[in-house]
């Protein structure tokens, strides 16, 4: 064993093209990370945090993780980052955070506490890994890939926790079936039939307004905007209560505001400072 | 020695009235219509129970009677048997007891007839009868502390009998009370004996007390002294006894001047085997008896109130008795014949001082009284004759059994024995005075009546025991000390009389009491007979008046003395309680409670502040590894 | 060029997503910052299993992957049933727990 992972064991320093990209993605993970961190937009911040998954998943295929590479990207990139992003859409994308501190002394603590934790972490990890091995993994595929070598320890080392991990995300989604679940009154479910007739004895059989419709934004919580600029209220989503309009972007008038562009829609200076209700 | 005969019934003199009481308390209302027959029955049937026994008891050649009746108390090396003991000196109460308790019962029906609660008072009267009776009849300390409680009890029930006058209720606590603290000279007193001779029968006391040292012996003396002070109404627990004239008028009489005040004295004469051994006692119970009959003459001499006036003279007369008993062996024949003869004439002011109530609309005040000699011919004759004896008019009560008592004093032959007699002389004296006050502010004199007050004879129920009561007031006297010798009967108890040398001759005693007397009567005829009485009773008076009438401020020593470092102390620990003890709970409950609300305002409910703890405890993590590691 | 710098990279977004976590009142956003703390985890883990040469360390970040997952199904399910009840998505909005 001693011998063969001494013959295993490559020299300390990685290769040039390894450094390159490290060099390169690197800074562009970080720059996300902190953008991410920084950017008052929420869907800002979750391009942001999908740029430095981006990296960290090339850093995987770089380290000889292939599959979890690809699991990155297609995962957490394209699924779990989508559903943020579906998320904020149903939340209001406008609803811009404040960047006023409203707990005393929470960000000058943070920060200073941040910088004593990467301190003490990285100068540990630099002073105990210094001379750590690249073993690497060749020898322990046994010649197959990657993802032989994975799914071999998953369905006989890991079996157990795999099995548990199923019942897990089960759990998850029932449970977020019933967190995100309404209940209706019983019997108050209408069909089709029903609700097409019930339209049509309407006076607007049409279909309503799609919210942001003429908007600047398209968030669910933006209202569709009459071609005179006013607010439709026939677009109002339907999980948001009539109060919280005044607190969603709101259009304003063309006589007000004069320029055919200004009247598609603005923040009120309140909710672009304060975020909600504050 | 056993009983035989109708002296092993004897129990049957305190189950007679008990059962009338419990009867009467249980039955209810349907017993109102024929209760106060039945109380009345009962006593009369125990008086002749106990006639019959005394002169069974007078057959005998061995005068004490022992009943064994059963366990009462078997608690470890405590063997206490209620069993009662029938000699001359408890056959002499019995007979007092029953004798004066029946006629009271009798005038009682008269009294009270008008009374809704008639059936009640019967029952009380008939429950301190039973309970006066087991107290004389009992032969252990612990028989007489039970019914030194019950007539306590009943003395308590009575004075309070009409409890919605909240003098009334007052009068009740106060005498319970004081009572209380006479209760528990006595109640350590038997402690004393139990712990120190193992038993607590007279036989079994009075057998070993000798054994005892004499510190010993003379605080057991004193203890019992405290009890009989209490009981009887003497110095300085004297206050509750007026004020007890709060009570019906046959509870004046039966209770508060013939029978339950009497039994302090019952107490200390039939304890005499103890005080043979301690004269220090036998002195103070001697000078508590001058003191307390000087306090009573002064006091009755300046209260206008017919009840109180007599309750002071009670007071007095009781006084009288202590000093003879304090005497010694001189003075135990003459006390108890005094007791004797106090007991009518006393009984019988009581019922007269009632009957004229009755007449005066239930008014006590004298100054509302006079003339009233002529609407009351049998109550002015009854209770002029009780007034004569009371004042020790020659050959009646008063003069054989007092004087006496005097001389006996006068016998002593030192020093003390002068001042006390002198004491005595002086106090007879004041006794003609007020009682002749009482008797012209009464009887003589015009009519001071209020609107509306016609006064009338009292009917014959009433009046028939004021009468047998007056006889034995004029008889009793004669009749116990040349007639039927009290000496002689009691001379198995305390032992033959002795014929004593006499300091001052029989005569010039006789004659400087009488002497005395007249000169009583006169100044109050100075004083009250001669000149208008004022209606309301003049403000502005001498010193000398405003003491007495205040009772030589009785109450404001006790006050003083008592209730108000009472009260002192109650609100002393009371705020040591509410500060001291509450407050070292309730502060440490403060202090936590003060503490956890300041550290939950930790708890601010923001998570970020929670997450800043967290990463700060990380960070202290990730040093000390370092630290650890590294170092 | 050692693997150390893998692991100083994977430290500092540690250390910046949990700033975010501190500093960012949307819980979106606080959210992401979680899910950033997550991936330096696993390229940490990555990183390790290169150097000891064991694929344990892959398959360890696998499963933090899926328990991610989960936890942003489940978390986001919450956000939305604490924003339509309160007309928020602010971590500070929720502090009724407290004193």
């Amino acid at each position: 064993m001693n011998a063969l992972a001494a013959a295993a064991a490559t020299p300390v320093h990685l290769g040039n093209g390894e450094a390159v990209v490290f060099w390169v993605l690197g800074p562009i993970a970080l720059a996300g990370a902190l953008g991410m961190v920084l950017s008052r937009n929420a869907v800002h911040s979750a391009l942001f945090l999908v740029n430095t998954m981006l990296c960290l998943g090339v850093f995987y295929v770089v380290q000889q993780a292939p599959f979890l590479g690809a699991v990155q990207i297609i995962v957490y990139t394209g699924a779990i980052m989508i559903l943020f992003l579906f998320v904020l859409m149903l939340v209001g994308r406008d609803t811009s955070d404040s960047v006023v501190e409203t707990l005393r002394g929470q960000r000058v603590a943070a920060i200073v506490l941040a910088v004593g934790f990467a301190g003490l972490v990285g100068a540990g990890i630099a002073r105990a890994t210094q001379n750590l091995p690249v073993t690497g993994l060749a020898n322990a595929r046994n010649g197959n890939g990657n993802i032989p070598a994975i799914a071999e320890l998953l369905f006989t080392r890991y079996l157990l926790a795999f099995e548990v991990t199923s019942a897990l995300l089960i759990t998850a989604a029932v449970g977020a079936m019933v967190l995100a679940h309404i209940e209706r009154e019983p019997g108050s479910r209408q069909t089709q039939k029903e609700l097409s007739r019930a339209r049509f004895l309407t006076a607007r059989p049409q279909t309503l307004p799609g919210p942001g419709v003429f908007a600047r934004g398209n968030s669910v919580a933006v209202p569709a905007l009459l071609p005179d600029g006013t607010v439709s209220e026939e677009s109002f989503a339907t999980g948001l209560e009539p109060q919280e309009v005044d607190q969603m972007p709101r259009p304003t008038g063309r006589e007000q505001l004069g320029s055919p562009d200004a009247a598609l829609g603005t923040l009120d200076p309140a909710p672009s400072d304060g975020g909600p209700t504050r | 020695m056993p009983a035989e005969g109708l002296l092993a019934w004897s129990w049957l003199l305190i189950a007679l009235p008990l059962a009338g009481a419990a009867i009467l308390l249980l039955g209810g209302r349907r017993t109102d219509r024929w209760g106060h027959l039945l109380g009345t029955g009962t006593v009369v049937a125990a008086f002749v129970i106990g006639l019959l026994g005394t002169i069974q008891l007078a057959g005998l050649d061995k005068k004490s009677v022992g009943v064994d009746l059963f366990t009462f108390i078997n608690v470890g090396s405590l063997d206490v048997r209620a069993g009662l003991l029938f000699d001359p000196l408890s056959a002499a109460f019995v007979l007092l007891i029953t004798g004066v308790g029946a006629l009271i019962h009798i005038y009682s029906i008269g009294y009270m007839a008008h009374d809704p609660g008639r059936r009640r008072f019967f029952a009380y009267l008939n429950l301190f009868v039973a309970a006066m009776l087991l107290l004389v009849l009992g032969n252990s300390f612990v028989a007489l502390y039970v019914g030194w409680e019950g007539v306590g009890l009943a003395s308590y029930l009575l004075i309070a009998f009409w409890y919605t006058r909240p003098a009334a209720a007052t009068a009740a606590k106060k005498a319970f009370i004081m009572n209380r603290v006479g209760d528990v000279g006595l109640a350590l007193a038997i402690f004393l004996m139990f712990s120190q001779l193992g038993t607590t029968s007279y036989a079994g006391v009075f057998g070993s007390i000798g054994t005892l040292a004499g510190g010993t012996i003379t605080a057991i003396g004193l203890l019992l002294l405290l009890g009989a002070c209490g009981k009887s109404g003497q110095f300085p627990l004297q206050a509750w006894l007026p004020d007890a004239m709060e009570g019906p008028t046959p509870v004046s009489a039966l209770i508060h001047a013939a029978t339950m005040v009497t039994a302090g004295v019952y107490l200390i004469a039939r304890c005499a085997p103890i005080y043979d051994h301690t004269p220090t006692a036998r002195t103070v119970v001697m000078l508590i008896g001058a003191i307390t009959l000087l306090i009573g003459a002064i006091a009755g001499c300046a209260y206008d109130d017919i009840k109180k006036v007599l309750a002071y003279s009670t007071v007095s007369q009781i006084g009288y008795m202590f000093l003879a008993v304090g005497l010694g062996p001189a003075g135990y024949v003459a006390g108890l014949a005094h007791l004797y003869a106090h007991g009518f004439f006393k009984a019988g002011l009581f019922l007269g001082a009632g009957s004229v109530m009755h007449a005066m609309n239930d008014s006590v005040d004298m100054r509302r009284f006079g003339g009233l000699w002529k609407k009351l011919p049998i109550t002015f004759v009854t209770f002029s004759l009780g007034y004569l004896a009371l004042i020790g008019f020659p050959f009646l009560s008063g003069y054989w059994t007092k004087d006496a008592i005097i001389e006996a004093a006068f016998d002593r032959g030192d020093t003390l024995g002068y001042v006390l007699g002198g004491v005595a002389v002086f106090a007879a004296g004041l006794t003609a005075f007020y009682m002749t006050r009482l008797m012209l502010m009464t009887f003589f004199g015009p009519p001071r009546w209020e609107e509306g007050v016609h006064p009338h004879e009292a009917p014959p129920v009433m009046t028939a025991p004021m009468i047998v009561l007056a006889v034995g007031s004029v008889g009793a006297g004669f009749a116990l000390v040349r007639a039927f010798p009290l000496g002689t009967w009691l001379a198995p108890v305390f032992g033959e009389p002795k014929e004593t040398t006499h300091v001052l001759a029989p005569l010039t005693l006789t004659l400087v009491l009488v002497a005395v007397m007249l000169l009583g009567v006169g100044l109050a005829w100075l004083f009250v007979g001669r000149r208008e009485v004022p209606v309301i009773a003049p403000a502005r008076v001498s010193p000398v008046v405003r003491a007495a009438r205040n009772a030589l401020y009785a109450d404001t020593v006790n006050e003083s003395l008592f209730m108000r470092p009472g009260q002192w102390l109650t609100r002393a620990l009371v705020f040591f309680d509410n500060r001291g003890v509450d407050g070292a709970v309730n502060g440490m409950a403060a202090t936590l409670g003060g503490s956890s609300a300041r550290l939950g305002r930790a708890q601010t409910g923001f998570v970020r502040t929670y997450a800043l703890g967290m990463l700060g405890g990380a960070v202290l993590v990730a040093g000390a590894l370092l630290a650890v590691t590294a170092g | 060029m050692t693997l150390t710098y893998y692991l100083v990279l994977a430290a500092m977004l540690f250390t910046i997503g949990a700033v975010g976590v501190l500093v960012r009142r949307n819980a979106i956003v606080v959210f992401m910052c979680v899910e950033l703390m997550l991936n330096s985890a696993n390229l940490t883990l990555v990183t390790f299993s290169r150097a000891h040469g064991t694929v344990d360390g892959q398959v360890m970040a696998f499963f933090v992957m899926v328990v991610a997952a989960a936890e942003v199904v489940v978390g986001l399910a919450i956000i939305m049933s604490i924003y339509r009840t309160r007309r928020s998505a602010s971590v500070d909005d929720a502090n009724l727990l407290k004193y």
